[in-house]
């Protein structure tokens, strides 16, 4: 083992940390509102429904790489994306794999939060229509809190997901964690032990994110917490 | 004076079945209706149209006077202004068969919660209420305690306190003892009772007949969508004029 060679791979390995989270953490941020306004919408607002099978459908029936590549080298093909005001964005790469990473997992998003809204207790709601809850108020206070708290599980591993997810971004240029890994190798020929670090990186990331998820679900949930007295 | 509750000729039905057939009914203030009658003759569901909770086909309902505005759309019945029906649904207290408490909730968040964001009353003044509200239906120790870790009675007992956080002209209770163990009823029936002893308006919808008898100031038996008889508790009860009546009441007073 080349000891020398393994820490000088993970400090490069780490700068792209940052990276990799922020792409993350933007898109899954991004990815929950969509997804909660598409569940939202499918729910209660019947002609957005199609619309909303239909994009479900599409961004779950076709890879993420394709996605990518489709916003990177796609939407700059066309005149009138590269007037919008938007364009300065999507023509870097950065905001490519942020727009596609986010469209994507609010995709998947909005079926696991269509669950948790499914699994709202039918006398909950009534009870709030009772007490004179407009519809707003209603899906704030009480619908989506329930069923938000049903999804988490669930959403845990769409968030775990997500962050692998990242590393696609690589072959958009972007140099998170998986793109330095790939560098590495083109200059050192040395792909198992770099892929050995990335991947114990990886795992750490996924480590620390298992638990938080866990100790926000066990934050949210104290009537599941407490035992009966 | 004005009644509290005025129906008028409501009809409603679920596809072909038709479950109301023209129920009028007047609640003034005050009064204790007890509402009997078998299962399926619609009970719950008159009382669920008060606060349109389920929405007559045609009839008129009026709150405290003011009367429900209502339309066709597209050729069925709906409330005009969802604005008045929610500000009426306010105004009237609902307690459900199965308590239906928000689970989420503390105790307590559960009876400031509309008072809070439906009625926009200030959060401390709300909480002092619920605080009150809670002692007198005896779960003053269970405010921070969640929906889950309570038993069926102190369950129903705090929906009872979250009804009567709005301040509502009218109580409403669909069956409040009927999902309960046998020992539980009595303390969900104790509370009901005091709150007839205040004088509240309350209409309940009830299978427990020596209470409904000893607490009401009317009962009203519905057979098949329709008012059979009503009057004091006395002659419903001891001295029923229809045979229907006293049929119903034979049967439930032999169980
Ligand atoms: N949402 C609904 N959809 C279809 N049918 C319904 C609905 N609610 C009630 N019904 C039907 O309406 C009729 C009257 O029901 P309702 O619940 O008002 O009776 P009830 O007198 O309260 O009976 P119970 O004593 O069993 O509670 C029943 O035949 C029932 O099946
Ligand atoms: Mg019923």
């Amino acid at each position: 083992m080349d000891f020398d060679f393994l820490s000088d791979t993970m400090g490069k390995l780490l700068a792209g940390v940052p990276m990799t989270l922020e792409l993350a953490l933007i898109s899954t941020t991004a990815g929950a509102v969509l997804a909660v306004l598409l569940a939202v919408a499918r729910a209660a607002f019947v002609p957005a429904a199609w619309f909303v099978r239909g994009y479900v459908y599409v961004l779950r029936g076709t890879p993420l790489l394709l996605q990518i590549f489709l916003i990177y080298y796609g939407l700059g093909q066309f005149a009138w994306v590269r007037d919008t005001i938007l364009w300065p964005f999507l023509r870097q790469p950065y905001w490519c794999a942020i727009l596609a990473l986010t469209i994507n997992t609010a995709a998947y998003g909005a079926e696991i939060i269509r669950g948790g809204l499914q699994s709202v207790p039918a006398g909950a709601v009534e009870a709030g229509r009772a007490a004179g809850m407009p519809r707003l108020l209603l899906y704030r206070r009480i619908i989506l809190p329930i069923a938000i708290r049903q999804a988490l599980p669930a959403y845990g591993n769409e968030i775990i997901t997500m962050v692998k997810a990242t590393s696609l971004a690589s072959i958009v240029t972007l140099m998170e964690l998986s793109g330095i890994a790939y560098s590495i190798i083109s200059e050192t020929y040395r792909a198992l032990e770099v892929f050995l670090c990335a991947g114990t990186i990886y795992l750490v990331i996924t480590f620390v994110l298992t638990r938080a998820v866990a100790g926000v679900e066990t934050w949210l949930n104290p009537h599941l917490r407490a035992s009966r007295t | 004076m004005t009644p509290t509750i005025a129906l008028s000729g409501i009809h409603k039905r679920f596809g072909a079945n038709e479950v109301l057939k023209g129920v009028s009914l007047e609640a003034r203030e005050g009064e204790v209706i007890s509402i009997i009658g078998a299962s399926g003759s619609g009970k719950s569901t008159l009382l669920r149209c008060i606060p349109l909770l389920e929405t007559p086909e045609a009839g008129s309902i009026a709150i405290g006077g003011e009367t429900v505005r209502m339309r066709s759309k597209g050729g069925r019945a709906a409330p005009a202004d969802a604005h008045q029906v929610n500000r009426l649904r306010a105004s009237l207290g609902f307690v459900f068969q199965n308590f239906n408490l928000w689970a989420h909730m503390t105790v307590l968040q559960n009876v400031i919660e509309a008072p809070v964001h439906v009625q926009k009353r200030p959060r401390a003044e709300a909480i002092a209420e619920a605080e009150a509200l809670l002692e007198k239906v005896g779960l003053a120790e269970k405010r921070d305690a969640y929906p889950a870790q309570l038993s069926g009675g102190q369950q129903q007992r705090t929906a009872i306190a979250r009804a009567l956080a709005m301040r509502p002209r009218a109580l409403l209770f669909d069956e409040p003892t009927s999902a309960l163990d046998p020992e539980l009823v009595g303390e969900v029936l104790r509370v009901i009772r005091d709150l007839a002893a205040e004088g509240r308006t309350m209409l309940i919808v009830t299978h427990e007949m020596a209470f409904a008898a000893d607490v009401s100031t009317r009962a009203i038996f519905l057979h098949d969508g329709q008012i059979e008889e009503q009057g004091p508790p006395a002659r419903i009860f001891n001295a029923p004029t229809s045979d229907r009546t006293r049929a119903f009441i034979a049967r439930h007073l032999n169980r």
